[in-house]
């Protein structure tokens, strides 16, 4: 895992990732939430969410229902008492100067994603507010900065991991997985490019495994998960070289360079911040009755993960291909209806996907299932061929090529396709390779 | 008679019977404002506009004042700090609103606390009002403007706002009626938030019966205030004129010393009650010392935090303009919602908090309603407060427990020094959402006693 290095060292590595819900209104106020196709700054924007006197907050039901969606989906626990907590810090795109978020009684705790690496635990999920925007610019020769408060007040969940990451790939996976639900579930659009999906990793290295090493690197801003492996590879190879002197890499929030594949010396953490945390007294806490929990979750939809495990089941999708297809649940409920259809029509639905995804077939969402069918039929129709008149074709190839056919018999058996390759065109027409490819095989042994 | 000399409820039944008009008393209530106002500095701001179509409505044009804590659109609100001195609101409180909708004028905003902290009105930033009973003295606070203005008839009601007495107290010192409704039951909506677990708006008006009709008009459910209850609104005006025979008074906070020279006069004034068929009794209370520590706890806490919001930077002016009673409120919040300090201050003052609740519940298993002198003693002279900067808590130590335990309550005029001509007054307190029992008992009392000052013009 590390280079230049002779000692090897764990990574111990855990995500806090933020999605912005894609609920109508903002989180505490009814202004609408749009904040990438605003025409103009600070269009969406009330006496609330610009903190003006007397502005107060009124939750979004619908925020925390889908955050409660999402805990479930990702296998936490709810918490049936839970409240809003109010963050205090000073930065000029905090209207309030602080952050209605979530302390100590988070909406959903303990879950996990599974990846090929293993499990992700879940600590927490929590909903809070999101921040106002700055843009730095120069107007008529003067530096200032402006303040967008359109984003300001959108609902933002916040998916904090346990240190469970063994490698940046693993991290990569379960960032991916984490957005396919939060897409899938229909509550957040995760776009990352605009900062409505972002990733911040806390990265360190321990010396021997299942221990937590003495200090934490933090690189946030992160906002592609390409540039995330990249970060963590980065940060794994520069502590292992601080490590190996014996030094211990400084406590830091660091930034990441996208065009240098670096990262960079943000802020030193001498102190955790004190953010002064309270119960927001103008939010009541919130209770929930189990019945409306056990409500939430009758009405989830089937999980990407459970579709990919069911579509292999059901109709040998092999899931490399299920899962670049799982993007929602209508989607998912387009492709289920024509698997069946498939089924029915006697067309391997996994043909039909491997097709669709190697860009051999185009599908269109708007045509009618049986159509689709229909031309992928026409496409792959094969001509009818009778055995005899395919032998002897065989033959003919074989006896044109003696010296292959004594390579193939010697091992040579690459030469396979090159028998295949010339039966193929000595037919002309279009035949079903497998069946070739045996009889092929029949006559060479 | 002036026609500034009105009860709300005596104009609108003379406008209604058309015998005056709307605007023959607006008149008579700006000549008094143009007459006192420089000496009592009772208006920031007077409203350039009146509004003329509001005949129809239920409170037909007439003049309220309103405390400068309300955001009223396009009318400067500045919760007497400078740091507002330039803030125009682009929108109204949900009160506000709901008073202009029903035909309420909104004559000026009255000087108050700077940010609501005090109970003199000389923390404001635009200098004391005077108590116009006397006006060597204080009105008290922080609605002391409102107080004032409804004591010297520069209006014919008012609206204040109380965390902790900052209506009732300066009602007792001014010697007229003010109703703190049940936290959650008024809408907090556009009111520069003090401590927003307990900050109730509520009408300061001439009479009990004032007080109910601008009560029925501002309160109820708002959807832009989770905090505000959904239960039906109680309409108080049927609770005027209502025997309070058999019903269970329960007298607190009599025997706390300090209280020493006004004892008497309570004891002598509480025995109406009896005489209305009310059955009167002592009883204790937890000590409301320990509401102080509670209330500075809590309160501070929060306006550490409110206050964190004016910041120079959208509206408004800079940090520098908080007077010297915020930044000490601002340094001690801070400190006590601080990491490794906010469990031993601000988390235990909830607890005890808690308990002070628990003890107004037993008490409101034995009695209808508790009645307790509404402040220590008549109001203060001028300069009271210089080097005590604890001075509000001291004089709202009986209103205190109350407001942190979210009841209502209603003080009502209870006796006149004739040498001062300053007032007592009479704190009325119910069970959550019983506003109904406090005005009720309270207007039983106004009628049946002498200290109502607008009784004579009645």
């Amino acid at each position: 895992m590390t280079k230049n290095t002779n000692t090897s060292y764990t990574l111990v590595c855990g995500l806090e990732i933020h999605a912005e819900l894609k609920t109508q209104s903002k989180m505490f106020c009814s202004c609408k939430n749009d904040p990438f196709h605003a025409q103009q700054p600070n269009i969406y924007t009330c006496p609330v969410c610009l903190g003006m006197p007397g502005g107060l907050p009124v939750a979004n039901k619908k925020a925390i229902d889908w955050t409660i969606k999402l805990g479930l989906a990702l296998n936490c626990q709810i918490n049936l008492f839970s409240k809003f907590d109010r963050k205090h810090y000073f930065y000029p795109d905090l209207p309030k100067g602080y952050q209605i978020s979530q302390y100590d009684i988070p909406f959903c705790e303990n879950g996990y994603i599974e990846t090929s690496e293993g499990r992700v635990g879940i600590r927490r999920i929590h909903l809070e507010e999101d921040t106002g925007k700055l843009l730095h610019k120069e107007i008529d020769g003067k530096k200032v900065s402006l303040i967008d408060f359109n984003r300001g007040g959108v609902p933002l969940v916040e998916v904090v991991t346990e240190p469970d990451i063994k490698s940046a790939n693993q991290a990569k996976e379960y960032g991916k997985k984490l957005r396919q639900i939060l897409r899938y579930l229909d509550i957040a659009d995760c776009d990352m490019e605009q900062g409505g999906m972002r990733l911040e990793a806390n990265i360190s290295l321990a010396d021997q495994p299942d221990t937590l090493p003495n200090y934490k690197v933090e690189v946030k801003n992160i906002n592609s998960f390409r540039y995330m492996e990249q970060a963590i590879n980065f940060e794994v190879d520069r502590q292992a070289e601080i490590l190996d002197k014996h030094e211990t890499p400084i406590q830091e929030t660091r930034g990441f360079n996208p065009n240098t594949a670096k990262t960079f010396s943000q802020r030193i953490k001498e102190d955790a911040q004190d953010y002064r945390y309270f119960p927001d007294p103008d939010l009541a806490p919130i209770h929930f009755t189990q019945a409306q929990i056990d409500t939430l979750q009758a009405n989830l939809p089937e999980l990407p993960e459970e579709l990919i495990k069911r579509w292999h089941d059901q109709f040998q999708i092999e899931t490399k291909y299920a899962d670049q297809l799982i993007i929602s649940q209508d989607k998912s409920k387009w492709w289920q209806e024509l698997f069946e259809l498939a089924v029915k029509l006697e067309v391997k639905p996994n043909d039909l996907v491997k097709a669709v995804i190697n860009k051999k077939f185009v599908v269109d969402y708007q045509q009618p299932i049986a159509t689709i069918i229909a031309n992928y039929q026409k496409e792959n129709q094969t001509d009818s061929l009778d055995e005899s008149e395919l032998s002897d074709v065989i033959t003919q190839v074989i006896n044109q090529n003696p010296n292959e056919v004594s390579a193939y018999q010697a091992g040579k058996i690459a030469l396979l396709n090159f028998f295949i390759g010339q039966v193929m065109r000595k037919l002309g027409k279009k035949v079903e390779m497998t069946r070739v490819k045996t009889l092929i095989e029949k006559a060479l042994s | 008679m002036n026609l500034n000399h009105l009860t709300l409820k005596n104009a609108l039944d003379l406008v209604a019977k058309k015998q005056v008009t709307v605007e023959e008393i607006n008149h008579d209530v700006d000549k008094e404002i143009a007459k006192v106002n420089d000496k009592l500095n009772i208006y920031l701001t007077l409203n350039p506009e009146k509004n003329s179509s509001d005949q129809d409505k239920p409170l037909k044009g007439l003049p309220i004042a309103v405390k400068d804590n309300f955001c009223t659109k396009n009318l400067r609100t500045t919760a007497s700090s400078t740091l507002l001195d330039n803030f125009i609101p682009q929108f109204d409180a949900t009160v506000v609103t709901k008073l202009k909708n029903a035909g309420g004028h909104i004559v000026g905003k009255t000087n108050m606390d700077a940010w609501a902290h005090g109970s003199s009105t000389e923390t404001s930033q635009y200098g004391r009002t005077l108590n116009p009973r006397n006006t060597d003295h204080l009105p008290g606070g922080s609605s002391g403007g409102s107080a004032a203005a409804v004591a010297s008839d520069t209006c014919l009601a008012a609206l204040g706002t109380e965390t902790a007495g900052s209506i009732r107290q300066p009602a007792a010192w001014c010697g007229v009626v003010g109703l703190k409704p049940t936290y959650g039951r008024v809408s907090r909506f556009g009111i520069v938030s003090m401590a927003s677990s307990t900050d109730s708006p509520g009408p300061i008006t001439k009479t009990v019966e004032d007080s109910a009709i601008l009560f029925n008009l501002i309160a109820g459910a708002d959807p832009r205030d989770g905090t505000t209850s959904t239960d039906q609104v109680p309409d108080l005006t049927k609770s005027l004129n209502k025997s309070i025979k058999g019903l269970k008074i329960g007298v607190i906070y009599l025997d706390l010393p300090g209280l020493e020279k006004i004892k008497a006069i309570y004891e002598q004034e509480l025995k109406i009650f009896e005489t209305l068929g009310a059955k009167v009794e002592f009883a204790k209370a937890m000590d409301p010392k320990d509401a102080i520590s509670v209330y500075t706890i809590v309160q501070r806490g929060e306006v550490s935090s409110n206050l964190g919001r004016y910041t120079g930077i959208r509206y408004g002016f800079d940090r520098s303009h908080f007077g010297a009673e915020a930044k000490r409120r601002i340094m001690l919040g801070t400190y006590t919602l601080s990491k490794g300090y906010a469990d031993q201050y601000y988390t235990l003052a909830q607890k005890v908090r808690t308990l002070f609740i628990q003890d107004y519940q037993r008490l409101f298993s034995q009695y209808d309603v508790l009645v307790a002198p509404t402040s220590p003693g008549f109001a203060k002279k001028i300069g009271a407060t210089k080097g005590e900067a604890m001075f509000g808590e001291l004089e709202d130590m009986l209103v205190e427990a109350s407001s942190l335990s979210g009841f209502p309550g209603l003080n009502v005029p209870c006796f006149r020094d004739e040498k001062t001509n300053l007032y007592l007054g009479l704190n009325v307190m119910a069970p959550m959402w019983r506003e109904d029992l406090v005005v009720q008992v309270g207007d039983a009392f106004e009628k049946n006693t002498k200290w109502n000052s607008w009784r004579q013009e009645q």
